[in-house]
């Protein structure tokens, strides 16, 4: 049996209940759809990049905690990145949900806190929607992301 | 906790997958909306099909052949009977309620409706009878019109005159909401259909493991179930049609066992049901079908409908004084259905914390998008019961509502 604080963390809760960066960025030079039809899970992102960097980074929509908490984490870590570092970000932290593998995470920060979901298999891809659609965003893809 | 005179206990013993643990704790399961688990009875006899008399039917003059073919047909028999219509030949083996209703939109309706017909169903419809009804519109330019619901999850009974009209050819509408519910009175909008002249497509996949179903005194023209929601194998369900009606239907799909006779120039079509049962069909399912209405034929399925009545009673009582859970489908004639949200905990994380109690719930929308849309929101939580729940299992639920409110503080 898991204990269900593995998976909902305090930070998860907290970030759920106050969304870090959340709101339409007015700025923005880049604007991307993900969309789980699973659950319902609706967001879009919104980018302002210079330089091969983030300068800023919001997001708005709705979804379950795990969702929720994990782009106002995500959005939180990736202000000020360089791409490369935003898509090297993704593929750890991709790695940190699905893999048992050891792996180095003080990089993710208090991302870690995520790390429960991969006890939980149906909630991956809560976790890792708007990742999926930051890493389109990066590669350029205008297609609204969907994780079906 | 409430009590009534049915025989809880002795249901429950009756299907084997109630009796394990998830996540170790008892399994209470509360998504029969989605699928109803199976009686011993039915198992047994699929296994029974497999191990002593597998063998494809109707063609075979071998002895297992003739064995199948009996125990398939015998089934056809029992499903009649269940429903009561006329005929054996208006019963037709699909592959769910979905597969009928595509069946009826590519056939019947395809070869009657031309562009301009209108054809009416309801903001309450799982996607299965919405999304044939708008290939079909695509096809003929056909028009399709909504009943709209109102607050309590109910049809808005003074928008039909209006939306029945000469133009309207086909009335497909659900008996029973999964989404909602609601229970659609369905006997009266037949006859206002039919007064107009129009023919009516009844969804009965949520309704028949709830409430008896008489197709004659419906006098609706079609009606379509799935096995699995009754206690019955999945990939199997069945389209009831009227004789006449199906009689002049073009095929659904050519192969074998849909003819009499093919040369290379044309085909002799089938008499029915056999018409519409092209290929090998899921003789496994519907043997199993066959034994799941002999199971339900022999419990107390009127007191099982009455103590399906009370867990819900019972639910409303403890969501009445749930603070912050919210109804969605709150009409008056209602079957075992809870649909509900939390507020500030979206249904998805209500669906991992009730399973970590080993409650199995629904979340999401449901099937029914159009549905979400009219009450605003993205989705809800679902609890259905069926006959072999017990009040402490409506308790369960409600400790798991708890324990959702402490993760999220």
């Amino acid at each position: 049996m898991f204990d269900i604080r593995e998976l909902y963390q305090e930070v998860i809760v907290d970030h759920n209940r106050n969304p870090r960066n959340f709101g339409k960025l007015e700025d923005a030079n880049k604007t991307l759809d993900g969309y789980n039809p699973l659950c319902g899970d609706k967001l879009t992102l919104y980018i302002k990049t210079n330089n091969n960097t983030i300068e800023d980074i919001s997001f708005d929509g709705s979804g379950c905690a795990i969702s929720v908490a994990s782009a106002s984490l995500m959005t939180d870590i990736m202000k000020g990145r360089k791409l490369d570092e935003a898509e090297a970000l993704f593929n750890k932290f991709h790695h940190l949900i699905t893999s048992d593998e050891e792996l180095d995470i003080t990089e993710l920060g208090k991302l870690a806190a995520l790390a429960g979901v991969k006890d939980y298999p149906a909630r991956v891809k809560c976790a890792s929607l708007c990742w999926h659609t930051l890493h389109s965003v990066i590669q350029g893809d205008a297609a609204p992301v969907s994780t079906e | 906790m409430p009590k009534n005179s049915f025989d809880v206990d002795r249901a429950r013993a009756d299907f084997p997958v109630l009796q394990q643990t998830v996540h170790g704790k008892p399994l209470i399961y509360l998504d029969n909306a989605a699928t109803s688990q199976k009686p011993a009875a039915v198992i047994e006899i699929l296994d029974r099909y497999y191990l002593e008399y597998n063998s494809n039917i109707h063609r075979g003059v071998h002895h297992l052949s003739q064995v199948a073919t009996e125990a398939y047909e015998s089934a056809r028999e029992n499903i009649r009977r269940y429903i009561n219509a006329h005929s054996t030949k208006e019963i037709i083996f699909v592959r769910g309620a979905t597969e009928g209703i595509n069946l009826v939109a590519q056939t019947f309706a395809r070869s009657h409706i031309k562009a301009g017909d209108e054809i009416l169903i309801t903001e309450m419809e799982h996607h299965s009878n919405i999304v044939p009804w708008q290939i079909l519109a695509e096809q003929t330019g056909a028009i399709l019109k909504y009943i709209p619901i109102n607050d309590a999850g109910e049809l808005d009974l003074e928008k039909i005159d209006a939306l029945l009209t000469d133009k309207t050819k086909l009335l497909a509408l659900v008996h029973i909401s999964n989404a909602l519910g609601t229970i659609n009175p369905i006997e009266m909008l037949i006859e206002k259909a039919h007064d107009i002249g129009a023919k009516v497509l009844i969804d009965g996949a949520q309704a028949v493991p709830h409430t008896r179903i008489n197709v004659i005194e419906l006098d609706c023209d079609f009606y379509v179930l799935s096995g699995h929601k009754l206690f019955g194998p999945t990939g199997i369900g069945v389209l009831y049609g009227k004789q006449a009606l199906l009689e002049a239907m073009p095929p659904y799909q050519g192969g074998g066992d849909m003819i009499k006779m093919v040369t290379m120039e044309k085909t002799m079509y089938n008499d029915l049901p056999h018409k519409f049962e092209a290929g090998t069909p899921h003789i496994a399912g519907v043997i199993g079908l066959g034994a799941a209405i002999d199971y339900i034929e022999l419990i107390d399925f009127e007191g099982a409908i009455q103590h399906e009545h009370d867990l819900l009673n019972y639910a409303n009582e403890l969501a009445d004084k749930t603070k912050g859970m919210n109804l969605v489908g709150t009409a008056k004639n209602k079957t075992s259905i809870l649909s509900f949200t939390l507020d500030g905990i979206h249904p998805h994380d209500i669906g991992t914390i009730m399973d970590n109690e080993g409650i199995a719930i629904r979340a999401g929308h449901h099937c029914a998008m159009p549905v979400m849309e009219r009450f605003q929101i993205p989705a809800t939580a679902r609890a259905s019961f069926a006959f072999y729940n017990s009040f402490s299992d409506v308790d369960a639920l409600f400790n798991g509502i708890e324990k959702c409110r402490e993760v999220f503080g």
